[in-house]
């Protein structure tokens, strides 16, 4: 048995809309402060204003967020005491939305408790209502949780299925703002989501459709939303394949890409999205040699170009790195600007974390931990892995 | 010769395929805590058993077939059906997966397992290492 998971979701232009009918007394909207800067705050709050609803801003969540900032949002949600907390923004203000609300219903709870294990009994106080502005994470839809634990510099992933949202809006419109690089980023998020999701241990029959069909937008509608971030039909086809992927891995599992793409993250501050996906390609490689069967109907169904006699694996990451060429993304730690040595002093650490990451758990080939500190060495010279 | 689950020489065996295991080693090199796995009866099997699992530092010092889940102090209990447990050390029931959907109950700190995702990949990865015999 397993279960599948998902929000009501309201999509597509002016999706915004749903908010003006919405029923409540006050809301807590949790986002960041370029998004206050970007008027996008105002906008969402415009459409409560037109509901009646008292609306309060918490914007002070940064990347990657930590542990006390969202400590400090459910301090302020136990103030304001909402009905409605609203994460707006990309992963890190929607998770931290996640986390607050929780805090908020249960302020006995270390965040640390976050687990899928327990129940907690949400929705006493409030309901959480998602807004995406990026297309990547699929936060929106997905009730995992990644909060920064800043003293050891660990990514930790949190989270249970109560608190998934009640209510996702996702609004392409809100993602016209995103520049090229960010767009980028948190497309092949989006990517690494739908590949994952459908290679890892734990995917299902529910979310292999989602997965795949994610996959094909994306590497069809990615260049042109990074070409002309004005182009409407990319964008919205963009956004709706991040909330598909959001749903598939969100109910299956990511994989070894995320685990070492958390590390780099948190260790070099390198945007979520850039650092999966140029891992990618490095596990699609090394996991398909043993594991080949779901690589090979990934390709199949994207139509990628396998040449006679070689391996899916090798196919799709091709097809990746073409991809992130297209981009303009970096296809190794490299080129992201990393510097050798500041690597080489953190490689015990980033595969000691990677090896027990939660992710890491669902790889389809476990990898030694001589083979992951190859796996980060490969991923930083660019090299396709042969082993 | 496969081993009769549950059973003494069972987790004996588990526990020597532990300590042979340096991907167990590495990912539980700071885990202290022991385990009691209760088998509880179902149409497959009509008793319950106790089996005692120490883990200290990557190894695994002890492990026996103890009468009763007092027979050990230990910090985790994990209780499921005989029928379930056969899933789990042939790999067809992931232990994480097991725990969410409560096929398996776990008695004891989450958190704590929760930052040991890997060492509980690799222990199930050492089960299926022990040749078994389940008694059919």
């Amino acid at each position: 048995m397993w279960y599948f998971v998902s929000p009501q979701i309201v999509f597509g232009e002016d999706a915004l809309a749903e908010l003006d009918e919405l029923e409540g007394q006050r809301a807590l909207i949790i986002s960041d402060a370029n998004l206050v800067d970007l008027g996008i705050v105002d906008r969402v709050r415009g459409h409560l204003d037109k509901a009646g609803i008292d609306v309060h801003v918490f914007d002070a969540v940064e990347p990657d967020p930590t542990v006390p900032t969202v400590q400090r949002g459910a301090q302020m949600a136990q103030e304001v005491a909402p009905d409605w907390i609203v994460g707006l923004g990309g992963g890190s203000p929607m998770d931290a939305a996640k986390a607050i609300w929780v805090l908020y219903e249960r302020p006995d709870l270390d965040p640390a408790e976050l687990n899928p294990f327990v129940h907690f009994g949400l929705r006493q106080k409030a309901r959480l209502i998602t807004i995406p502005t990026t297309s990547g994470t699929g936060a929106e839809v997905t009730w995992g949780i990644v909060l920064t634990d800043p003293v050891e510099q660990r990514k930790m992933g949190l989270g249970n299925r109560e608190n998934a949202a009640d209510l996702a809006i996702v609004d392409p419109s809100l993602s016209v703002s995103m520049p090229p690089s960010l767009t980028a980023d948190s497309g092949l998020d989006a990517l690494t989501h739908a590949v994952e999701g459908y290679t890892c241990t734990w995917h299902t029959d529910l979310t292999d459709g989602l997965c795949t069909h994610a996959a094909q937008l994306i590497f069809r509608y990615l260049p042109r939303a990074v070409a002309d971030g004005s182009d409407m039909d990319a964008r919205e086809r963009m956004a709706n394949a991040a909330t598909s992927a959001g749903l598939g891995f969100g109910n299956a599992m990511a994989s070894m890409a995320h685990a070492m793409g958390h590390v780099l993250g948190s260790v070099f501050h390198i945007h979520h999205g850039r650092a999966v996906g140029i891992c990618l390609p490095y596990t699609v490689e090394y996991t398909a040699r043993e594991a080949p069967g779901r690589y090979a109907e990934m390709v199949a169904q994207l139509g990628c170009a396998q040449e006679e006699g070689s391996d899916p694996g090798g196919a799709l990451a091709r097809a990746v790195r073409d991809l992130c060429r297209q981009i303009g993304s970096p296809i190794s730690v490299a080129e992201a600007g990393i510097d050798s040595a500041a690597y080489q002093d953190q490689l015990d650490k980033m595969v000691d974390d990677a090896f027990n990451d939660t992710q890491m758990v669902t790889a389809a080939r476990a990898p030694s931990y001589d083979e992951l500190r190859q796996l980060f060495l490969y991923a930083y010279e660019g090299r396709p892995v042969d082993f | 010769m496969a081993i009769l689950f549950p059973s003494d020489e069972w987790i004996k065996e588990l526990s020597e395929q532990l300590n042979a295991s340096e991907s167990y080693e590495r990912s539980a090199k700071d885990w202290e805590g022991d385990f009691i796995f209760v088998v509880e009866p179902d149409d497959a099997y009509p008793e319950t058993a106790y089996l005692f699992l120490a883990l200290y530092h990557g190894k695994s010092p002890d492990a026996a077939l103890v009468p009763s889940e007092d027979a050990r102090e230990t910090e985790f209990v994990i209780r499921a059906p005989f029928s379930n447990w056969r899933q789990v050390i042939e790999g067809r029931l992931d232990p994480i997966q097991g725990m969410m959907t409560k096929r398996l109950r776990l008695s004891g700190n989450m958190m704590k397992i929760m930052r040991y995702p890997k060492a509980a990949k690799e222990i199930v990865s050492c089960c299926a290492l022990v040749p078994t015999d389940f008694g059919d």
